[in-house]
C-alpha cells in the first residue's frame, strides 16, 4: 500500500479476454471510502464488463480485485454480496412476478435467520423477522418516496421507478459499495437531476462508496470526486472532474465517437 | 370489507383457495353421506385428492421454481411403494388402527419422496438449463423397471429382498409376499378415505402457501424471475433449488401412498411418462404458479373422462379437443378476450368496469 487511506476497493491490472479481444486491460482504480466514483466511456468501452468482473458474474484473466483490504479471489456471486457488493443493471433486471416490497425483502434474506421450518409453522421468529423486513422494506422504499408502491407487482411500475427499485434493492443488502450501471439511462432530465441528488444523499445517509457508469459525460461532473475514462477497454484518463473535462485525449475520444455517429 | 384491503395479493389467492377446498369437500361429502353419489364418482374422490396434491407439487416446481420436470410420477411411484411397505408391514405385525397406519405410510411416502428428490436434485439443480426435464423423465423410467424387477417378502425374520423372485424367505407359511414383480404389491387393504384426501390436499396447501410466503418461497422466485440479479442480492441458487424439489417430491410420494391405498394393487406401470404428463397438463393448464387453478384442472380433467364415456370412441378425441380449446383460450389474449366477451353477453360475466367496481 502506497499510503495509509483505507480503500472500499482497489483493482489492480484488471483485465479480461473474450475470444481474443481484450474487453477489459489493464484497469486500475482505487475508490475510497464514501467516495462518489465515475466510471464513463463511450459505448463498448468496457464499463458493463468491469461491473461483470468485479460481481464475478465474469472471472477476470488477469488482475485482482480488493474489496476492503480483502482480496476477492475465489469469491463468487453470491458470496461477494455478503462482502457488500451490491450493483444495479444497465437492462433492468427486477424480479418482475414479485411485489415491489418483496423485491427488496428477497434482498434482505442473507440477514434473515428464520429456518422453512419456523416459517412452515409460522413460529415466533417468522412474525418477528417478516414484520422487522417489512418494515425496513418501507423504510428504504421511501428514500425514493415509493412505499405506497409496496405492495404492486414489480413490472407493472413505470421505466424510472423500476430503475429506482433496483436501487432501492440494491441498498437493501447492507453493502459498503455501490456499483450503478448507467442508472439514468431512459430518463427524462427531471428525474435524471433528481436521481444525481439522491445519489449523493445515499453516499451520506448509508455512508458507503459509489462506483458509477455514465454513458452521459457531462451528467456525472457534478456528483462524481473522481472519475477514471475507458475507450476500447482501456483506461485513457482518471482524475477530477475538471481534470477530466480538460483533457484532450478525453475530448478526443468523446468527439471522435460523436463525428461516426 | 376494510380488513379484505389490509390482506396482500397472496393471502387473498390463499384464503380463496382455501374456502374453495373446504366448501367443495363440504358438499361432496354430504352428498356421498346421503348417498346422491354414484359409485363411479364416489370412488374417483380419493384420486382426485391424490391428483390434487400432484398438481399443486409439480406447480411449486414447475410454476414458483420455474423450472420443468416431466417425471413427477416417479415419485408418486416411489413414495406409493414405500409408504405401502410401510403399511402392509404394520398390518402384518398387528397394527390395528388403519387410520394410524394411512398417516404413518403417507409420512413414510413422503420421507422416501424427499429422499430420492434430493438425490436426483443435487447433480441436476446445480446445471443451468433444461437438464431437470430430460433427468426427471429418465428417472421416472428406471424406477419404473427397477420397481418391475424386485421382490419383496416380509416374515418373523424380517424382510427379504431379491431382484430375482420371492423365494429366498425362510419361511413360506407364514411369509407375506409384498412386492411379486411385475405384479407389484397385491392385496392392499383400501384404508384411504376422502377425508383422508381431504386433509392431505389441505396440509399441502398450507405447507405450500407458508412456503411462498417465507424467505425460501421468495428467494425461489427471485430465481424464477431473474436468476442473475437473485445471485447479485446474494441468493445461493442450488441451495433453495433443492430444497424446494424436495419439498415438492415429499408431497408426490404422499400423494402416492394416499392413491395407493385406494386399490387393492399396486403396480409400478401406473406410473409412467403419462402419468407424469397428465399431472403436468393439470399445471399448464390452470395456469403455472396458481394453485387454485391446479386443483380445479386436475379436478375436472379427472372428472372429464369419465363423463364423457357415453361417448365411447370419440371419448379421447372429444377430451383432447377441449384440452386443446381451454389451452388456446387461456394462453390467447385475443381468444380470451372473446370469450370473456361471449361469457358477457350471455351474463355469465360481468363486464371489466363492473367488475372494478364490484371489488372496492
Ligand atoms: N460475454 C461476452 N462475450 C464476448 N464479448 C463480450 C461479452 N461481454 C462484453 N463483451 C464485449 O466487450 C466489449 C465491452 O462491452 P461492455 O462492457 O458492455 O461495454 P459498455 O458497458 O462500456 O458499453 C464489447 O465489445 C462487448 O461486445
Ligand atoms: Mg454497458
Amino acid at each position: 500500500m502506497d499510503d495509509n487511506k483505507k480503500y472500499v476497493l482497489e483493482c489492480e491490472n484488471l483485465g479480461i479476454v473474450f475470444g481474443g479481444l481484450a474487453a477489459v486491460n489493464d484497469f486500475n482504480v482505487k475508490i475510497g471510502e464514501k467516495q462518489v466514483y465515475g466510471l464513463i466511456g463511450p459505448n463498448g468501452a468496457g464499463k458493463t464488463t468491469v461491473f461483470n468482473l468485479l460481481t464475478k458474474v465474469y472471472e477476470p484473466t488477469s488482475g485482482s480485485i480488493k474489496l476492503n483490504g480483502v482480496d476477492t479471489k475465489g469469491q463468487t456471486t453470491v458470496s461477494l454480496s455478503k462482502m457488500g457488493i451490491a450493483r444495479t443493471f444497465q437492462n433492468i433486471r427486477l424480479f418482475s412476478n414479485l411485489t415491489v416490497a418483496e423485491n427488496v425483502m428477497v434482498a434482505m434474506n442473507q440477514n434473515m435467520k428464520y429456518s422453512l421450518f419456523e416459517s412452515t409453522f409460522r413460529l415466533p421468529r417468522y412474525w418477528k423477522e417478516e414484520k422487522a423486513a417489512r418494515a425496513k422494506a418501507l423504510e428504504l422504499l421511501s428514500i425514493f418516496d415509493m412505499q405506497d408502491f409496496a405492495d404492486v407487482k414489480a413490472s407493472s411500475l413505470p421505466y424510472g421507478a423500476q430503475r429506482r427499485l433496483e436501487i432501492t434493492r440494491a441498498l437493501a443488502t447492507n453493502p459498503s459499495l455501490l456499483l450503478l450501471d448507467e442508472p439514468a439511462a431512459g430518463m427524462n432530465p427531471a428525474e435524471t437531476a433528481e436521481l444525481m441528488h439522491n445519489i449523493g444523499k445515499i453516499r451520506d445517509e448509508f455512508g458507503i462508496s459509489i462506483l458509477l457508469i455514465e454513458h452521459d459525460m457531462s451528467l456525472v461532473m457534478g456528483i462524481c470526486d473522481e472519475i477514471t475514462v475507458l475507450n476500447f477497454g482501456m483506461v485513457i484518463a482518471q482524475g477530477t472532474p475538471a481534470e477530466i473535462q480538460s483533457n484532450p485525449v478525453v475530448i478526443e475520444a468523446y468527439l471522435g465517437k460523436q463525428k461516426e455517429d | 370489507m376494510k380488513k379484505m384491503k389490509n390482506l396482500t395479493k397472496a393471502q387473498k389467492s390463499s384464503s380463496l383457495t382455501y374456502a374453495v377446498v373446504i366448501v367443495a369437500f363440504a358438499i361432496m361429502f354430504a352428498l356421498k353421506t346421503s348417498g346422491s353419489l354414484s359409485s363411479k364418482m364416489t370412488g374417483m374422490l380419493v384420486p382426485i385428492c391424490a391428483y390434487i396434491v400432484m398438481a399443486v407439487s409439480l406447480n411449486l416446481v414447475v410454476g414458483i421454481m420455474g423450472d420443468l420436470s416431466l417425471g413427477h410420477a416417479g415419485f408418486m411411484s416411489v413414495g406409493a411403494f414405500a409408504g405401502t411397505i410401510a403399511i402392509v408391514s404394520m398390518q402384518y405385525n398387528g397394527v390395528e388402527s388403519a387410520g394410524l397406519r394411512l398417516v404413518v405410510g403417507i409420512i413414510v411416502g413422503a420421507i422416501a419422496g424427499a429422499i430420492i428428490g434430493f438425490l436426483i436434485g443435487i447433480p441436476v439443480l446445480r446445471l443451468n438449463g433444461d437438464y431437470l426435464a430430460i433427468v426427471t423423465l429418465a428417472f421416472a423410467e428406471i424406477i419404473k423397471v427397477l420397481i418391475q424387477n424386485m421382490y419383496l417378502d416380509l416374515d418373523e425374520n424380517g424382510f427379504h429382498f431379491s431382484m430375482v423372485e420371492n423365494t429366498n424367505t425362510t419361511n413360506l407359511e407364514t411369509a407375506r409376499l409384498i412386492i411379486e414383480g411385475p405384479m407389484g404389491i397385491r392385496g392392499i387393504t383400501k384404508i384411504s378415505t376422502f377425508v383422508a384426501g381431504f386433509i392431505l390436499v389441505m396440509v399441502v396447501l398450507i405447507v405450500i402457501f407458508h412456503f411462498m410466503s417465507s424467505r425460501t418461497g421468495r428467494a425461489v422466485m427471485s430465481i424464477r424471475d431473474n436468476r442473475i440479479a437473485a445471485e447479485s442480492v446474494g441468493i445461493p441458487i442450488f441451495k433453495y433449488k433443492i430444497t424446494t424439489f424436495t419439498l415438492s417430491a415429499a408431497m408426490a410420494g404422499a400423494a402416492g401412498v394416499l392413491f395407493a391405498n385406494n386399490y387393492s394393487t399396486l403396480i409400478s406401470a401406473k406410473f409412467n411418462i403419462d402419468t407424469s404428463i397428465l399431472v403436468l397438463v393439470f399445471v399448464v393448464l390452470g395456469g403455472q404458479g396458481n394453485m387454485l387453478g391446479s386443483i380445479i384442472a386436475a379436478t375436472a380433467l379427472t372428472i372429464l373422462p369419465e363423463i364423457l364415456r357415453g361417448f365411447s370412441d370419440y371419448r379421447m378425441l372429444i377430451y383432447a379437443i377441449i384440452l386443446i380449446a381451454v389451452m388456446l383460450i387461456s394462453n390467447n389474449s385475443q381468444l380470451k378476450a372473446a370469450f370473456d366477451g361471449l361469457l358477457i353477453k350471455l351474463k355469465l360475466k360481468k363486464a371489466p368496469d363492473e367488475e372494478e367496481g364490484g371489488k372496492a
